[in-house]
């Protein structure tokens, strides 16, 4: 079980995981902004030559995505589970 | 040559047929070797029109064996050996006689030549896997079978009308692209019959009710072969219909919109199916060299992929009898490697650089962007947010993390399930891997030659960045995500509860009608009946009776006058 033992080493290490992934992040908008790093020659708009467009892009996409979907789903469309039987 | 040509769907079939007659010592590797040689028979196939057949008008193709055809074929007998190792265990014959049934229709399908020959196969695969769904043996699940089966019948009418039009109009029955520039009737019927099975919206409530309420092994063939032979169908028949971008672009979105509110990992799963067969959709709508191959490529992912998820889940239902995140949480220390496996899948759907996902469904975002529909290339990615969102996150986490709300019973039955089940996922999760980092396995399978390469770095930086962003998101709003015990309505609320009201109103109003007949019947047609039989009893007693002796005394009275003369 050495695959179990890797998730729990890694859960013990909680804060240091969050902070690697944090700087990731961070690092994965810096490398957008070098020209060197990533030709933004194939982009399709303007707005992709924003350094962190996508970023910001998958953020707001997740944040709508809930938000919108969960006020649908209280707005009426979620209901109990037995609303089927008779 | 055409006579001697073998269709793979026949060795399936007659693998089917004698699959209850196989002792039961040799019921495993015959449950392996029919599939196996099903697609060595699909690899082995030469590109031509085989098994021509004239009946009645008709011009019957059961093979036309092409690239668009090969590759949905290759993919399918894959998928059958994959899920026949998977269910390798069940022991009841007939679940694996429905399950081979269905891949042969499906496979009769995509090498149909002819709408003829499409329909009869069509119908075959809705017939066989309600099976999947009623085998579950749940009240739920003959519901759901029914009302599964009543929706494809009603989708296989219009598909029918369709074609009866179309003959009429061409005097053809040839499975061709149609002319999607002035779309007739007969294109619009054709397009309902194959949407349907796509589970285009407003069409699609039947896939998420039956894929929910399947078997565990059931629903890895259901998610694989209906869908995407639907795809394979929308492929060939009509590229290029613009209306199916718009569509396409809804149902990624709808898909998303309910996998957010859905409780139950299968369901989930099922509403990232319609999601995900929306970019195909989208891609059959955009029409171009470009877009086809990656609708295509994007089905044969998908197929492995959504596979690979449904098998991850079923080994959490099989092992532990459940499927809600509210009833479910914190197994990884039970499942680690069910759980590695079904994130490999959450990965691939995702499309993660290196993983399957990233070399398809890019395809068709890009088709979007260069056909200057910049709308449904955002609304696109945007979808793709939502994608790892619930299926790459929400779905591993909320089973195997989170918290623990497993019952003392489902905890102590949870663990690794059997070997191979085991292995089918760890065959699937290596595909998707290798799908993902060797791109000229699948791009050399597809119809159209490939001039694409998803390793750019910008493709690469833009990915990595909409992707793990919504991560962050993810994990900022864990707590509106935690998982609610609700059902969500959607589009088959008008025919449960129409079928409802339609009983109400046979029951109250006509059979309230029917009693009140019967009893004006009894009160006012009965009683004079019994006084007009009562009458005539009289009668009959008083006159006939009295007439008849009177005429017998007399005759005996004449009679007796010669005697004693």
């Amino acid at each position: 079980m050495k695959l179990l033992r890797l998730i729990e080493f890694l859960r013990q290490r909680q804060k240091t995981v969050i902070r690697a992934c944090l700087a990731v992040l961070v690092l994965l908008v810096i490398a957008d902004a070098l020209p060197f790093l990533v030709d933004k020659h194939h982009a399709h708009t303007k707005a992709e030559h924003l350094p962190g467009f996508w970023a910001a892009f998958g953020f707001v996409a997740c944040v709508l995505i809930v938000i919108v979907s969960k006020a649908f789903g209280h707005a009426g469309i979620m209901t109990r589970e037995d609303y089927y039987d008779e | 040559m055409s006579d001697l040509w073998l269709h793979p769907s026949l060795i399936l079939l007659a693998g089917a047929l004698l699959l209850p007659l196989v002792p039961a010592s040799l019921r495993r590797g015959w449950l392996l070797a029919v599939p196996a040689l099903t697609f060595l028979r699909i690899l082995l196939m030469s590109r031509g029109t085989f098994g021509e057949v004239h009946f009645l008008q008709f011009h019957l193709v059961f093979g036309r064996v092409d690239a668009l055809s090969n590759v949905f074929g290759y993919i399918m007998g894959l998928m059958c050996i994959v899920g026949s190792l998977y269910g390798l265990h069940v022991k009841r014959a007939v679940e694996h006689v429905a399950a081979w049934t269905y891949v042969a229709g499906s496979l009769g399908a995509i090498y149909a030549g002819d709408f003829v020959t499409l329909f009869l196969f069509w119908e075959l695969m809705a017939l066989s896997s309600v099976f999947l769904i009623w085998f579950r043996g749940r009240e739920e699940s003959l519901a759901a079978g029914y009302r599964y089966l009543l929706v494809h019948m009603a989708g296989g009418v219009a598909l029918l009308a369709g074609i009866m039009l179309h003959y009429q109009a061409t005097k053809s029955m040839a499975f061709v692209a149609l002319d999607v520039k002035a779309p007739t009737m007969a294109t619009y019927l054709i397009m309902i019959g194959f949407i349907l099975n796509a589970a285009v919206p407003p069409l699609h409530a039947w896939l998420p009710d039956a894929y929910g309420e399947a078997t565990f092994n059931g629903s890895v063939f259901l998610c694989a072969f209906t869908t995407k032979t639907a795809v394979y169908a929308l492929c060939r028949g009509l590229p290029g219909m613009q209306i199916l971008v718009v569509l396409g672009v809804i149902m990624a979105l709808y898909g998303v919109v309910y996998a957010v509110l859905e409780n139950d990992s299968r369901r989930l799963l099922a509403y990232h199916i319609v999601s995900q067969v929306g970019y195909m959709v989208a891609g059959v709508g955009l029409g171009t060299e470009l877009a086809i191959n990656g609708a295509c490529a994007h089905a044969f992912a998908h197929i492995l992929y959504k596979g690979l998820l449904f098998m991850g889940c079923g080994s959490v239902l099989h092992m532990t009898g459940k499927s809600k995140f509210t009833e479910l949480g914190g197994l990884y220390s039970r499942m680690p490697w069910t759980f590695l496996f079904t994130l490999i899948g959450g990965l691939s759907i995702s499309a993660f650089p290196l993983f399957s996902g990233f070399v398809s469904k890019s395809m068709i975002v890009q088709a979007g962007f260069e056909d200057h529909k910049l709308w449904a290339a955002f609304l696109l990615m945007l979808a793709s947010a939502g994608t790892f969102l619930h299926t790459g996150l929400k779905v591993p986490y909320f089973i195997w993390f989170g918290k623990n709300h497993c019952s003392k019973e489902t905890w102590e039955r949870a663990a690794e399930p059997p070997w191979n089940m085991m292995a089918a996922m760890a065959i699937t999760s290596f595909l998707c891997i290798f799908i993902g980092c060797y791109t000229p396995y699948l791009y050399r399978m597809l119809p159209h030659p490939v001039h694409y390469e998803p390793y750019t770095a910008y493709h690469v930086s833009e990915t990595l960045q909409v992707l793990l962003f919504t991560g962050l998101g993810f994990f900022l709003l864990l707590k509106k995500l935690e998982p609610e015990a609700k059902i969500s309505l959607d589009l088959d609320w008008p025919y449960r509860m129409g079928g409802r009201a339609f009983l109400w109103l046979a029951r109250k109003p006509i059979q309230g009608l029917d009693n009140l007949v019967g009893e004006i019947y009894s009160a006012g047609g009965i009683a004079p009946l019994m006084a007009s039989a009562r009458l005539s009893a009289v009668f009959d007693n008083k006159v006939i009776d009295g007439a008849v002796d009177g005429y017998v005394a007399s005759f005996r009275h004449l009679g007796g006058r010669p005697r004693t003369a």
